[in-house]
């Protein structure tokens, strides 16, 4: 589903992280909420590969004094579906909210190493945040429609954006895309707590893919889910991906397998800090991976 | 092992079910603490009963006293009272309007002010200031309620009425005069406009710890939902947050303004004290509260001391329509939205 072009040094796989590395000078914690640590400019080059979307090179984050994740280094392809699996509390959802900045709000958040998106230092003193998001949509694990209507929940961020010419396509175009449009039409001005679970789900991605971001992330967008609701999400992350770069959080080993084209695991090192344990094609993950521990957590011998 | 928790020892003994002996040990353990909680049970319904009937008495109580007391001006008056304009001892003329008028512009003008403000502190600090600086700011604003009003008033007097006269009320009167409310000010800052400004002070923290307190409720999920969309602060708040809770910042409003009606000492010391319905704001004023604070201990004759109780029944009223209009704003369009 990639390019054939791509570079090979874009699928590369650290499955030797998990010692505890010194840390690079680099690092530098932050105490307050508004400050960050300033990544630097890595010493390798900027090697601009024309599908990659992130580049996360040695990224770890910790609050306050407290490591809560090192060693990720990942390419994120586009019009790819990423997955990122793995245990409890190792650390998926961190990296994944690091994406978008949506940890900048938690109480002693600091970052370290280099994340770069289309080659921009996400965490460049001077990025705004608001920008950022507007590019990196995020869906959340538990449905969070706004409470208004149906419309007003799709038209809202459009509306901020100024983009309000022809909104009712805009909004018609998003709920389609969500594979909602079907099931609201006839209810637009309803509130959207009325619909269920995965209808709700869907929307929060209608609502995303509104304003037309570049990358969508969804963290574990189905957990909250019965199997045909999940089964929706599903078959709609395949659709999406065509124009949409996409990054999934999940629990659940076999959606990895459905829906994504690459597979980060993720696991605690020996000191227990969340750490990337192997990347790669998914097929290679869920069939010949190369770290024992990703072997045993896909058996299920995990722990 | 008779410890402090000894009433709990019924629940913790272990009764093994084969021995009928420890079975019957542990039902007559049993039967003790259901004598000691039946006591404890029946004492505190009964205490309870009792605060409810202390307070629904008193209240009745007072009700009656006041109307007692206001029977004189009642049977002269009637209720035509409230539509009189005159307040005059010497001729023993007496009427509500001017007090109710100088009541509710006060309180109206000084609750406008203090939503603004006290909104605007429960925002930053619910969602904008960061946690040791709410920690420390929150408790600030709310020892802002705990000066005495008649301190509050004090500073009134010395501080805010002529700051007030050469800061705000002279200039507004110089740009704004043809307008009826910035009318010429006085000479030392008497005015309704201070007593608006005073009661701003007290009305603030009220508002501001009560829409604190809502805006918290606010889901953070929500909010992430809104932020993750590239919404900026201000978009998010509108849209989420302010949108979301309107009945409960409309009932923090309605409480502070309860408090700012039944203000009378800090108010009295400010107002300048002259029952006159005048449209300048500027001007010196008089409130329902206000007036009795400042007449009740020099009643000229019975009728003077009877009309203040029907002050009293009015601004009673007043009160009590504010807090069952809070309530009913609160049940009828506080039903949380977010399910």
């Amino acid at each position: 589903m990639t390019p054939s072009g791509t570079p090979p040094e874009a699928a590369r796989s650290p499955t030797q992280a998990g010692p505890a590395t010194t840390p690079s000078p680099r690092l530098r914690l932050s105490s307050g909420a508004a400050s960050y640590p300033v990544s630097q400019a890595s010493d390798r080059p900027w090697r601009p590969a024309a599908d990659v979307v992130f580049c996360a090179e040695e990224v770890g984050v910790s609050y306050g004094a407290k490591r809560a994740v090192r060693n990720i280094t990942l390419d994120i392809h586009r019009n790819e579906a990423t997955a990122f699996i793995g245990p409890s509390g190792c650390g998926k959802t961190t990296v994944l909210r690091c994406l978008n900045r949506m940890n900048d709000s938690i109480p002693g958040f600091g970052l370290y190493g280099s994340l770069r998106y289309h080659g921009h230092d996400l965490y460049a003193p001077g990025v705004n945040r608001v920008e950022v998001r507007r590019r990196i949509g995020m869906v959340f694990q538990k449905p969070n429609p706004f409470p208004k209507s149906i419309f007003d929940n799709v038209a809202w961020a459009p509306r901020n954006l100024g983009m309000k010419a022809d909104l009712d396509e805009r909004v018609e175009r998003a709920l389609r895309a969500a594979a909602l449009w079907d099931e609201v039409k006839d209810r637009l001005k309803a509130s959207a707590l009325g619909l269920s679970g995965g209808q709700q789900q869907r929307l929060c991605i209608a609502r995303a893919i509104a304003i037309e971001p570049d990358v969508l992330l969804l963290d574990e967008p189905a957990s909250a889910l019965d199997p045909i609701a999940t089964a929706s999400i599903e078959e709609l992350v395949h659709d999406l991906k065509t124009r949409y770069t996409i990054v999934i959080v999940t629990h659940n080993m076999q959606q990895a397998m459905r829906v994504a084209d690459r597979t980060a695991f993720f696991s605690l090192d020996r000191d227990q800090i969340g750490t990337l344990i192997e990347y790669d094609r998914t097929e290679r993950i869920f069939s010949q991976p190369a770290d024992q521990r990703t072997r045993d957590y896909i058996t299920g011998r995990f722990g | 092992m008779s410890g402090w928790w000894w009433p709990l020892r019924g629940y913790s003994a272990r009764v093994d079910p084969a021995s009928s002996a420890a079975a019957l040990a542990g039902r007559t353990r049993l039967t003790r603490l259901n004598r000691v909680d039946r006591v404890a049970s029946r004492a505190l319904r009964w205490l309870a009963l009792l605060g409810a009937l202390i307070v629904s008495l008193g209240l009745l109580a007072i009700v009656y006293q006041v109307i007692t007391g206001a029977s004189l001006a009642l049977h002269r008056f009637g209720p035509g009272f409230v539509g009189r304009q005159q307040w005059s001892p010497a001729t023993n003329q007496f009427g509500a309007l001017t007090l109710l008028y100088g009541t509710l512009v006060t309180s109206v003008f000084g609750v406008a002010i203090a939503a603004v403000l006290g909104v605007a502190i429960g925002l930053f600090l619910s969602l904008m200031a960061p946690r040791r600086v709410a920690a420390v700011v929150g408790p600030l604003v709310e020892m802002l309620a705990a000066i005495p009003s008649v301190v509050l008033g004090l500073v009134g007097i010395y501080l805010i009425a002529p700051f007030a006269l050469h800061n705000i009320e002279a200039p507004l009167h110089r740009a704004f005069g043809f307008i009826p409310l910035f009318g010429p000010p006085g000479t030392v800052g008497n005015s309704d406009f201070t007593a608006s400004l005073v009661l701003v002070i007290m009305v603030v923290p009220i508002i501001a710890a009560l829409t604190r307190d809502i805006f918290l409720t606010v889901p953070r999920e929500l909010r992430d939902g809104a932020e993750a969309l590239g919404a900026t602060r201000w978009e998010m708040i509108r849209g989420v947050v302010l949108s979301t809770t309107p009945s409960g910042v409309v009932v923090a409003c309605i409480l502070g303004f309860g408090r700012a009606i039944g203000e009378a000492i800090a108010v009295t010391q400010v107002i300048g004290n002259i029952t006159q319905v005048s449209a300048n704001l500027f001007a010196r004023g008089d409130t329902l509260a206000s007036l009795i604070a400042n007449q009740f201990l020099t009643p000229v004759s019975a009728l003077h001391t009877a009309s203040m109780f029907y002050l009293g029944m009015v601004l009673f009223t007043l009160e009590l329509s504010t807090i069952l209009l809070a309530r009913y704003v609160s049940r009828n369009f506080g039903r949380r939205q977010w399910a």
